[in-house]
């Protein structure tokens, strides 16, 4: 089946690429106090989310871009940016579907995403974020029914203030990086997940991020707390038109799992990747973090990352538990004119820790694909464990893959181990399979489908077909414009 | 068949093939012999559409087609089929699926349906058999990993599914122990029959004692210096190549 789901998508395009013609209630461009402010009063927040905005913002304001990432592109002009847009719905959000613009419904059913509950995703609940606000949660009685809260980060802001505060920032602070402050100042939505004790979340949680709005940035805020014993699959998707001009899209994703809790997260990200010559696309500037806090917690991270014409972006984990595990598979791919400097860091703190690291790199075209590792073993870390492995796979001579593990050692007993490969596909594995009747194209497919899938294999089903898909498309690319 | 007419192949100014001319027809098992860098791979290669052989000339008619202006896949679509002196390794293709695909692809271009997965298995375990092949081989990926004779018998073995009609066996006796030169043989001749075609490429006569050739043909230095029935192969084998030579 996912042979022939392939196949359907090599014709395509980025079929995600058109524009939803709604009113928008827009910000006017550009960043001070006063549009904080705003932001804040039109998500009628308590007095401490204000603070905290602000704090964010006044250390912002004293920070500048890191510059270690392998990337070149155009500086960004911050203050040409809008902060807040949100398709105007009348005043206040919706509270049902029903109420929900039916123009905003066909967008995500275009996307593939259908709101309504009783759509072929049966079992994920879906909450949707268009522009900066969320339109649409589903599933929310019936979760409610197990008590795990899944919905609009405003919302839990007014329903669970003292969750917010307490969680809020503690994996990643304010002043954590410079994307990390702006995103704190201004960020205008996200989604909320609480899986109360020993609670199995009964379905897969999904998040579907949409940029509409031209000139906007996106910056939204995910906190996922699982509290003892307790487990949520967590996934994540995003898409965005087609524009000419480049987007900045800064998001903080936070998680927290508790003793014996267990968090995954996926992330299928899609969004706009630039035309060839690399005019255009999202500039994906991301800080992911888990903290397994509680003994014997576990977070997984699993990444495709196919979609930005720059990612920035290192998914990592604080294993302070005492045997606490974490995981992180990714999938990079970077065509055309992409550049992607991504990885993860693994800090060991507790006793027993164990991670490991999958990371799959796939340059073309002229695209540069970095790996950006770190393990690091506190001295408390006894017995820590680290396997990472590192893979490269070039098609073509003008793209680049490059590599920086990064392992810091402070505990004697520690076991790291880190294995790499690069590989190019050869003209040889071409012709053998052109002699088999089977075509360059697909033998191209075939293959970075068989590097991909250890990682894959990790993803829920419908978004492994969906990871699948994704790389066709990306790789019909790769073959046009290879010859 | 097969018509070859004055075949030209020139690498780097050097000419590798100095004017082939070769008639095949349908039902008949032609042998290659000849000493090492004489042209036997490049014949296989030209005549299976790689790339990159520097410049050909001469024409090769094949089922009426004119075979040099086809892709390499058409040529694989019409019943060509190369097995390879190195069978390189595919890392990340699953055998069974890499044959699978390349079968159904087959299929799909004779109008016929694609086979399902179980009908697929039941019939690669059927030609698995007659060349010895564990299942766990079709688990792993292409070749990777293989021994030498392995990956010959891994060659035979896609030779019986994909059921071609013209084949070339580049080397498949070089590198096997004994017992599996006689699978490999086996496997050979279990594709027999009277609208097929073999062209062997070989150096010893060992393989000739069990896939008996009605041709056989020598090159040396790009050219087909001698030709004649199977006791050529003895007698190139008692006097050597100094015999053509001289
Ligand atoms: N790409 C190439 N560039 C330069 N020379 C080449 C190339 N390919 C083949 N040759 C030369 O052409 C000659 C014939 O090679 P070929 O592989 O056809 O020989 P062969 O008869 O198959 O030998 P063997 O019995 O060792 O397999 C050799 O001298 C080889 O070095
Ligand atoms: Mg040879």
């Amino acid at each position: 089946m996912l042979e022939k789901d392939l196949k359907q998508s090599l014709a395509q395009e980025y079929k995600y690429g058109f524009i939803t013609d709604i009113a928008s209630d827009e910000l006017p461009a550009g960043l001070n106090e006063e549009i904080i402010r705003i932001i804040s009063s039109k998500k009628n927040e308590p007095e401490f989310m204000l603070a905290w905005r602000l704090k964010a913002y006044a250390k912002w304001c004293k920070m500048s871009p890191p510059t270690w990432a392998k990337l070149k592109y155009n500086k960004i002009n911050y203050q040409d940016i809008i902060y807040y847009a949100a398709p105007k719905t009348g005043k206040n959000q919706p509270k049902t579907l029903d109420e929900v613009d039916p123009k905003l419904i066909e967008t995500y059913k275009k996307l593939g995403i259908p709101l309504r509950e009783h759509a072929k995703l049966a079992g994920i609940a879906v909450d949707a974020i268009f522009d900066s606000v969320s339109v649409a949660t589903t599933f929310k009685e019936k979760l409610q029914e197990s008590g795990v809260i899944f919905c609009p980060f405003s919302e839990a802001v007014q329903k669970y203030p003292e969750l917010i505060q307490k969680y809020l920032g503690t994996v990643v602070p304010y002043n954590d990086n410079f994307f990390a402050a702006l995103n704190s100042a201004v960020f205008s939505d996200g989604s909320f997940v609480y899986i109360p004790k020993s609670v199995r979340c009964p379905m897969e949680l999904s998040t579907y991020f949409r940029i509409n709005a031209a000139k906007t940035g996106q910056f939204e805020r995910t906190l996922i707390i699982a509290d003892e014993n307790s487990h949520v699959s967590y996934l994540e998707g995003c898409t965005a038109p087609m524009r000419d001009e480049n987007q900045l899209h800064a998001a903080v994703v936070e998680l927290i799992a508790l003793d014996h809790a267990e968090i995954k997260y996926s992330t299928v990200q899609n969004w706009y990747p630039g035309d060839e010559k690399g005019k255009g696309g999202i500039y994906n500037f991301v800080t992911k973090r888990g903290e397994c806090r509680g003994t014997h917690a576990k977070i997984s991270w699993t990444q495709v990352e196919t979609g930005s014409a720059i990612t920035w972006k290192y998914p990592s984990t604080i294993l302070r538990g005492d045997n606490s595990s974490s995981e992180f598979y990714s999938v990079a791919l970077s065509n055309n004119m992409q550049q992607a400097d991504t990885g993860t860091k693994m800090i060991h703190i507790g006793k027993n820790t164990k991670s490991v690291v999958i990371s799959k790199g796939i340059a073309a075209g002229m695209g540069q694909n970095t790996y950006r590792g770190l393990i690091k073993v506190l001295s408390s870390a006894d017995n820590a464990r680290n396997y990472t492995q590192c893979d490269s796979l070039m098609l073509g001579d003008k793209c680049g893959a490059h590599t920086f593990p990064k392992i810091s050692v402070k505990n004697k007993t520690a076991t790291v181990e880190h294995e790499a490969s690069v590989t190019k596909i050869s003209e040889d594995q071409l012709f053998y399979c052109r002699q088999r009747n089977i075509k360059k194209d697909d033998a191209v497919t075939m293959i970075v489908n068989g590097f991909c899938r250890s990682v894959f294999q990790q993803l829920p089903m419908e978004f492994a077909v969906e990871a699948y898909k994704l790389i066709g498309v990306s790789l019909e690319k790769i073959n046009n414009s290879s010859g | 068949m097969l018509k070859i007419r004055n075949l030209h192949a020139t690498i780097d100014k050097k000419e590798i093939l100095r004017g082939i001319n070769l008639d095949i027809n349908a039902g008949s098992i032609h042998a290659i012999m000849g000493p090492n860098g004489s042209g036997k791979s490049t014949l296989a290669n030209i005549l299976v559409g790689k790339e990159n052989i520097g410049n050909i000339s001469g024409t090769v008619e094949y089922l009426g087609k004119d075979l040099l202006k086809m892709l390499p896949e058409e040529r694989a679509n019409l019943g060509l089929f190369l097995a390879f002196q190195y069978p390189t390794e595919i890392a990340g293709i699953n055998n069974m699926f890499f044959l699978k695909t390349a079968f159904n692809n087959l299929r799909k271009q004779q109008g016929l349906n694609e086979l399902d997965a179980l009908d697929f298995m039941a019939l690669v375990k059927a030609k698995s058999k007659i060349v010895e092949i564990d299942e766990e081989f079709l688990k792993r990926p292409v070749n990777f990993g293989f021994s030498g004779g392995e990956k010959k018998r891994n060659e035979i073995l896609q030779m019986l599914v994909l059921d071609p009609t013209l084949v070339i066996l580049d080397e498949p006796d070089s590198g096997l122990d004994i017992d599996a030169l006689q699978i490999v043989a086996k496997g050979i001749n279990a594709l027999r029959s009277p609208n097929k075609s073999i062209i062997l490429i070989t150096h010893y006569q060992r393989l000739l004692d069990y896939v008996v050739p009605d041709y056989i043909h020598i090159l040396y230095e790009g050219k087909i210096v001698k030709s004649g029935g199977k006791e050529l192969a003895l007698e190139l084998e008692q006097k050597g190549y100094g015999w053509i030579e001289g």
